[in-house]
């Protein structure tokens, strides 16, 4: 069954706190929230420790911070319409590009394998492609207006310049650069969530793709390329994704957010009712329908809605998630 | 307890009598101000006593208030600014720890759908709370006289 062990408490921020992101290295965690600031934790000794507090960037609350793939830069997304992006090339953190062009808050903000590529979303209903074409020279590469309603959430394939999208219009989308004239377009529409899909995670090949809703459901997805053996149809030669599992009936309030652990295979979820959850899929599961179990949660993991869950990208077992509660919590996971 | 663990325990308050909250929670909304006119909105019958309901808890034994109203008229496009008054006037006001869900009464509004989604999401909540404007209005409605 395992069992989700609290390591350490970390609360400097004031408020709600939205969200956290792991370094890709694993051994530095950045936070943000409603006090308008980012923190960025290390590791002294057993402890994680808050020695750099970045509180110039933005006029309004962060919504979330992502790390490059290279591990030099760290973008924020803002309720003030701006992205941030910062570097440490003075040796200390300091914003050296911002990104303007949303028309109100930035919800997502998140860069693609290669780090060539970063996308944003908004409550404008927009998604933004970004080229970073020199150093800190971001180019709009495309304006990609598919969704009818605010975009909660963006997410970059983790191998293909694949970007897949998670909207307050209850689907899921999935956009790539079409070779033959470089316009970015809507490859894929995922439907069956019946309220707002708030966040969304490939797994390590990323072949399947799990989504958590304000339907109180999680969602797996799995991608049937053209010419599959299971005889899946595919339209203009292009992979369809089908929902081959749900899990309702575990969580109780919203699902704010799911991180699918790319060391370990295990899923959690971050939800309003306060729980962090963990899933496991089951061993010699169909992958045409695929069955997950619960494993375990943390009874009262914060004392306020859960909003952020983050598996750490290289130690097993290490979960960091964020609360309303204004606090920060470090977990290990034992199965 | 883990070896560096520093997790205060917060104190869980008393358990509360379901009536009890009802009648607190009523107590808070009956006199926020109507966005536009003079009265309360206990006055114009927007909020009653009937339209605070206690849901079944959450998995983690948390309290769920439910609040219904009922918009003065069924195009009002003052009902999104009278759910926010309510959701902030309560989440200030109420010492307990629950879940809110703010719904307008079944139809009373001609797009009532998509006000109840807006009025429960947590996020554009927190935007509309930073837009000056609007939380001034929410403010002016929710300020306590005397």
């Amino acid at each position: 069954m395992g069992k989700l062990e609290l390591q350490q408490t970390l609360s400097k921020h004031i408020g709600r706190v939205w969200n956290v992101s792991w370094h890709p290295k694993g051994d530095a965690l950045a936070s943000c929230g409603e006090d308008k600031t980012i923190r960025i934790w290390t590791k002294e000794g057993n402890k994680w420790v808050n020695k750099v507090v970045l509180a110039d960037g933005h006029k309004r609350t962060i919504r979330e911070v992502t790390w490059s793939p290279c591990g030099n830069y760290l973008a924020s997304a803002s309720f003030d319409a701006t992205t941030a992006i910062w570097d440490k090339k003075s040796g200390e953190f300091e914003c050296n590009a911002t990104l303007e062009g949303h028309e109100n808050e930035v919800k997502s903000v998140t860069w693609s394998k290669s780090g060539h590529l970063l996308a944003t979303c908004s409550r404008d209903k927009s998604v933004w492609v970004w080229e970073i074409a020199d150093e800190d020279e971001y180019e709009c590469a495309a304006v990609l207006n598919a969704h009818t309603q605010d975009v909660k959430k963006v997410i970059w394939h983790p191998e293909k310049d694949i970007l897949a999208s998670a909207s307050y219009d209850n689907t899921v989308k999935l956009f790539k650069e079409d070779p033959a004239d470089n316009d970015w377009v809507c490859v894929s529409t995922l439907t069956s969530h019946e309220s707002t899909v708030w966040s969304l995670a490939f797994d390590k090949t990323g072949t399947r793709l799990a989504t958590a809703s304000d339907d109180c459901t999680l969602k797996i997805w799995k991608e049937y390329p053209p010419n599959n053996p299971e005889g899946i149809p595919t339209i203009d030669n292009e992979s369809s994704w089908k929902c081959v599992c749900t899990l309702a009936g575990y969580h109780t309030r919203t699902i704010y957010d799911i991180s699918w652990c790319h060391v370990t295979g295990l899923i959690a979820t971050a939800c309003g009712d306060d729980i962090i959850r963990i899933f496991k899929e089951d061993e010699n599961s169909d992958p045409n329908a695929p069955t997950f179990s619960f494993l375990s949660s943390a009874e009262r993991s914060h004392s306020q809605d859960v909003n952020c869950v983050a598996w750490n990208p290289k130690v097993a077992g290490l979960l960091a998630s964020c609360s309303d509660d204004g606090e920060i919590k470090l977990w290990n996971f034992i199965e | 307890m883990v070896e560096g663990d520093n997790h205060v325990k917060i104190q869980q308050p008393s358990p509360i009598d379901n009536n009890e909250l009802r009648d607190t929670v009523y107590d808070f909304i009956r006199t926020i101000k109507d966005p536009e006119k003079p009265n309360t909105l206990e006055e114009l019958n927007v909020v009653y006593e009937d339209g605070v309901m206690i849901k079944p808890p959450t998995a983690g034994n948390i309290t769920v208030v439910r609040v219904e109203f009922n918009p003065t008229v069924p195009h009002c496009s003052l009902a999104t600014l009278i759910g926010l008054c309510i959701r902030i006037k309560l989440e200030r006001s109420i010492p307990h720890q629950m879940k809110l869900d703010i719904f307008i009464k079944k139809g009373a509004h001609s797009t009532e759908d998509e006000i109840n989604k807006q009025i429960n999401d947590k996020e554009r909540i927190a935007a509309a709370m930073e837009n000056p404007n609007l939380k001034e209005m929410v403010e002016n409605c929710i300020k306590e006289e005397d």
